[in-house]
């Protein structure tokens, strides 16, 4: 008689949450499948620049250093001893059948799995500001990954906006490394930060943290902005004009511009997989559903920012409980879960307050002109995508079919919430939850194979 | 830091702020001989030397990718010869070909 198989768990990306979770899977003495974009495991906050480059932790992650160095150390000796199948620089496209269509510089092949652990992470949540599709407009995730993974920042002279966490630290992380920051534009009103230390002071070293680095930021900060327009030439921005809190028109000189809103799970493959989901009023967007563990129901398991936006700490947590599920269900000896999740309530009660003090600017996007781009990648502007819903009615999937408002080639990822924000305004007293979630589709990333590369 | 490393006058958008003592790397942009560093992506070797990696396919705005991690699918860039290349993951390579415009049989 031989042994049972080992059950097969695949873990889809390579952040805090994949590698807590690979490394409880690993402890419980299975060999998980690591499948991640990156072509060196860390996810997007702790990101690894590429080979040869000498910059320490300490430069690149600040105070969380040691964290980093933990989580890269950690994966990096599972890999050297075979615990794992590490698939590096590689795509997941599709679910489908229990099995995962891959795509890597070698080609595609398909992973079949029992389990599924999918830590997807997030990109910047963006709302369209006009003029935003010119050259030279980033998300301030990008800015952050240009300076953290290639040393370089995106202009000579550069403005950040938007709001949330990320804002003041790629400013202050930019300044430090010698780049010119022309001006940091938070659209979040400073009354509505103030209000929400309440759930803030669950985390009350790391809130002091960023009111610190935004009191280095001094004349640079400017809070309750509004956006009205990126000025460009056909190399990229010259400037960005705004208003600030008391409305008076303002206008700041500048070769880029660093946008984002917080952040935007990445939800796609537990689309795909087959999980539910629900809207959130505290993060604007729609959510897939778990149990506290990450339980998504069909083996199907989730953890990080692709299921609550809870940061790199947060995901480290959430990773090791999708992990211990993932054991209990296939019947294997699991780690007591119950102090992660005393720990993962707490930070949830934290990443709340962040994301009320750091608002989606909903009103802001409802004002957009209609000549406004909102789909950057095919130019679809405000007025295109109010006229579909003149005759499609307010719905998102049929404003996607009818406007190609999330058709693009970044699938929605960027312009979904707000062509949502816009359809509800043009019906009146909508809410943008009424208007439906844009479902997603397979391929999730363009196919890159030559083959299909000449079809037209 | 020398021409075609972002100075002004090369017409880059990339300002160099650290990690500048890597080995240079020639790669070919629309045939014009360009410079870069060792472990630069397409992306940041392309913005090195001029303000954009491509025209829109939509809109009369040149494109210079967007998010940095894969997300977008803004930075498409051409080889000379195969599939085209997400410039924002690929490490740029010594001698490699590339083009800002789609190559002739592209439709
Ligand atoms: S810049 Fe977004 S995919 Fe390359």
């Amino acid at each position: 008689m031989t042994a049972p198989a080992p059950p097969r768990v695949v873990i889809v990306g390579a952040g805090p949450a994949g590698i807590r979770a690979a490394q409880t899977l690993v402890a419980a003495g299975l060999a998980p499948v690591v499948i991640d974009e990156g072509a060196r495991a860390g996810g997007q906050i702790y990101r690894r620049p590429p080979e040869g480059f000498t910059r320490p932790p300490e430069t690149l992650y600040g105070p969380e250093a040691p964290k980093a160095r933990d989580l890269h150390a950690v994966f990096d000796r599972m890999v050297a001893a075979g615990q794992l199948h590490h698939h590096p620089r590689s795509s997941v496209l599709a679910v489908a059948g229990g099995e995962l269509h891959v795509q890597s510089d070698a080609g595609g092949s398909r992973i079949g799995y029992d389990r599924l652990i999918l830590a997807t992470g997030a990109t910047d949540r963006l709302a369209p500001v006009p003029g935003w599709q010119n050259p030279g407009v980033f998300s301030l995730g990008g800015v952050q990954i240009a300076l953290k993974a290639q040393g370089v920042a995106l202009g000579r002279r550069m403005v950040l906006a938007g709001s949330g966490p990320l804002l003041t630290l790629v400013a202050a992380q930019l300044l430090k490394a010698g780049g010119t920051v022309a001006a940091v534009l938070d659209t979040a009103p400073l009354g509505g930060q103030l209000a929400a230390w309440a759930g803030l002071a669950a985390r009350p070293g790391l809130a002091l943290r960023g009111l610190a680095m935004r009191a280095r930021l001094g004349r640079l900060y400017h809070a309750g902005v509004s956006l009205d327009r990126i000025e460009a030439d056909e190399r990229g921005p010259v400037a960005i004009r705004w208003r600030d809190a008391s409305g008076r028109p303002r206008e700041t000189a500048c070769d880029m511009v660093g946008l984002g809103w917080h952040l935007r799970a990445e939800t796609h493959l537990a689309d795909l997989a087959g999980c539910r989901f629900a809207y959130d009023e505290t993060w604007a967007q729609w959510l897939p559903m778990a149990d506290r563990m990450g339980r998504a129901g069909n083996g199907v398991y989730l953890a990080g920012d692709g299921l609550r936006i809870l940061g790199a700490d947060g995901a480290e947590l959430a990773g090791r409980l999708a992990a211990a599920a993932c054991l209990a269900d296939l019947g294997l000896p699991a780690p007591d879960p119950r102090a992660d999740l005393r720990r993962l309530a707490r930070l949830e009660r934290f990443a709340r307050g962040i994301a009320r003090a750091f608002p989606w600017p909903a009103d802001m996007v409802r004002a957009l002109p209609d000549e406004a781009v909102v789909c950057r990648c095919e130019g679809i502007t405000a007025g295109a995508l109010g006229d579909t819903v003149e005759y499609g009615g307010p719905e998102a999937n049929r404003a996607k079919s009818l406007g190609r408002v999330g058709m693009g080639r970044c699938q929605g990822r960027y312009c979904q919430l707000a062509a949502a924000e816009l359809i509800a305004a043009r019906t009146g007293d909508t809410a943008a939850r009424d208007v439906g979630r844009l479902r997603g589709q397979a391929p999730v990333r363009p196919l890159l194979v030559g083959a299909w590369e000449k079809t037209p | 830091m020398s021409g075609g490393q972002g100075s002004p006058a090369a017409g880059g958008r990339v300002v160099r702020l650290a990690e500048t003592g890597r080995r240079p790397v020639t790669f070919f942009l629309d045939g014009r001989e360009c410079v870069a560093l060792a472990g630069d992506t397409v992306l940041t070797a392309i913005l090195a030397s001029t303000p954009a990696v491509r025209r829109s396919d939509f809109g009369p705005e040149g494109r210079a990718g967007f998010c940095l991690m894969g997300a977008c699918q803004d930075c498409w860039v051409w080889p000379e010869q195969g599939p085209r290349l997400r410039s924002c993951s690929t490490p740029v390579a010594e001698g490699m070909r590339l083009l800002t415009t789609p190559p002739g049989d592209w439709p």
